[in-house]
């Protein structure tokens, strides 16, 4: 392990004291399709790890692998257990994941109903994460009787609740819209202070990338390839809204859609009707 | 909702109610101005008479009941095997690759015409109509258990094992109540299938049931005892229907609408 961890130079060059994620080589194929091609990658403990890229550039391939719901085609993957007592992930799906068939309180509590978690706990964690989340009011009422908004916030209680090692989302906010996707970045960021969980999100916008991230990664047009990893030194706990001000915001914005700018119009010009 | 809308289903309503009132309104006049003959139609009137008579006497009582119970015994024999089998076929696929072919090949076949077999391996008493009515729920709830899990959305069966649920968990929490809307459509199918069968199980070789009554009926030219045991036969129908719909209603509150 510590002879992997030396040569781990990607990112931005600091010291990497424990990975809590470690990605070697980690190659994907669909059939013949190369999807996600070795990416090698750490992941520090605590860390809001953002990855952007084009639409089809195995972002949510990678996040499946990490999940455990995938597994490579090549390469390895290593994930430091978790503490005990702690599942080692959760993830918040892109789009309706809740079950319509539970009320949004037996949605939140799901995971830890699974793991057997006594009544009286899972009755707190619960509780404490729809308070967070504004959604305690609405805790008998089933999905369909939500906004889409509503729903997201179930999901992300869903996965705090769950408490779990590390955290992974797949553009959970992707189907909202503006406003209320700023206050949901609120709520994500207030949740994350009091955990600092080592969080794998996935976005393809790239002001959602540097509002919430510590680092940010870029990925190339399929087949995905790591195009640079950029650290954001942007102070916390942050205000979603102030930060947007600053200049060190835009600056990070500007760049990162420089970088991501080329990707995707390579995956554009892919696209059947420019090219063959 | 609005008033003109439900104006407009008030007036549905009492249209569905009147309908069939008209109609045994007229053939209540055809029959008694002769317009009709009533060796063949007789009169509602007299069909409701004769029908409170055999209530009564509590021969009616005797053929409902006897019916309602092999109905009852026949569902759970063909329900509840129906549904484990079509959760493990939508869910498994070797359970899919052995059961598919057998339920393709098997379900054209009439299941009235079953009943010689079923007759020769039950023989004469309660099993084998118990086992008609069994075969009747058996393929319209395995196929559309089957179906109701297959339509459920994947990532619900990612969400399940991304949290953790052991085998059985994914049965009961995710395949299940996933299942249920189309389960219920197929309970429901199945259990107006049994009403088919028991009434033409029970007309060879019963002693009592409604299909009993209705053949036996026909035997003595018993033209209104014949009636009764079809009205008696569509008010169970209609019964069945209504209490499933509100079973449905209950246990599956996270339907749209």
């Amino acid at each position: 392990m510590a002879a992997q961890m030396s040569t781990a130079e990607i990112g931005d060059g600091r010291p990497v004291p424990a990975p809590k994620i470690s990605l070697r080589g980690v190659t994907k194929r669909h059939d013949t399709q190369l999807a996600l091609d070795r990416i090698t990658l750490d992941i520090p403990v605590s860390t809001f790890f953002v990855v952007v890229g084009p639409s089809g550039c195995g972002k949510t391939t990678l996040l499946r692998m990490l999940a455990g719901l995938d597994a490579p085609s090549e390469g390895q993957i290593d994930i430091a257990n978790p503490q005990s007592g702690h599942p080692q992930n959760s993830m918040v799906f892109q789009g309706d994941s809740l079950f319509p068939w539970m009320t949004v309180w037996d949605n939140a509590a799901y995971g830890l109903k699974m793991r057997n978690v006594p009544r009286a706990r899972i009755d707190d964690v619960v509780g404490h994460y729809l308070n967070k989340t504004g959604m305690y009011g609405a805790r008998t009422l089933y999905p369909h009787q939500l906004s889409g908004g509503m729903r997201q916030r179930v999901s992300i209680a869903r996965a705090f609740a769950n408490d779990p090692d590390i955290l992974l989302m797949d553009e959970p906010f992707s189907a909202l819209d503006e406003q209320n996707k700023t206050l949901l970045h609120e709520e994500l960021l207030r949740i994350w202070e009091e955990t600092r969980k080592t969080v794998v999100f996935i976005t393809h916008s790239v002001d959602e990338a540097v509002t919430l991230g510590d680092r940010i990664m870029v990925m190339t047009a399929g087949p995905g390839r790591i195009k640079t990893i950029v650290p954001v030194d942007l102070p916390r706990p942050r205000n979603v809204v102030e930060l947007r001000h600053t200049p060190a915001y835009g600056e990070l914005v500007y760049d990162i859609w420089a970088q991501l700018r080329e990707e995707v119009d390579r995956a554009r010009s892919r696209e059947p009707g420019s090219k063959s | 909702m609005s008033s003109a809308r439900t104006r407009s289903l008030c007036r549905e309503r009492a249209i569905s109610i009147l309908s069939p009132l008209v109609l045994l309104g007229l053939w209540e006049i055809c029959a008694r101005t002769g317009i009709v003959d009533v060796r063949f139609f007789p009169a509602p009137s007299n069909i409701i008479g004769h029908l409170f008579e055999l209530a009564s006497s509590g021969a009616l009582w005797r053929h409902v009941g006897a019916s309602l119970y092999r109905l009852a015994a026949g569902f759970i024999v063909g329900c509840v095997p129906a549904i484990v089998i079509g959760l493990a076929i939508g869910l498994y696929r070797p359970v899919r690759a052995a059961f598919d072919p057998l339920i393709s090949a098997t379900y054209p076949i009439p299941k009235s015409s079953l009943l010689p077999l079923i007759l020769l391996i039950f023989g004469l008493g309660e099993s084998s109509k118990i086992a008609m009515v069994a075969i009747g729920v058996f393929y319209p709830v395995v196929i559309n258990t089957a179906a109701g899990v297959r339509q459920i959305a994947p990532i619900f069966l990612d969400v399940g094992r991304n949290f953790g649920a052991s085998r059985f968990n994914m049965f009961r929490t995710v395949a299940l109540p996933g299942a249920l809307p189309l389960i219920m459509t197929g309970i429901k199918l199945g259990a107006g299938m049994g009403l088919v069968l028991i009434a033409i199980a029970e007309m060879v070789g019963a002693k009592q049931g409604l299909g009993y009554m209705i053949w036996n009926a026909w035997e003595l030219f018993d033209v209104q005892t014949m009636y009764v045991g079809l009205f008696v036969i569509a008010i169970i129908g209609f019964v069945m229907n209504t209490g499933f719909d509100a079973l449905e209603r209950a246990i599956v509150p996270w339907r749209k609408g």
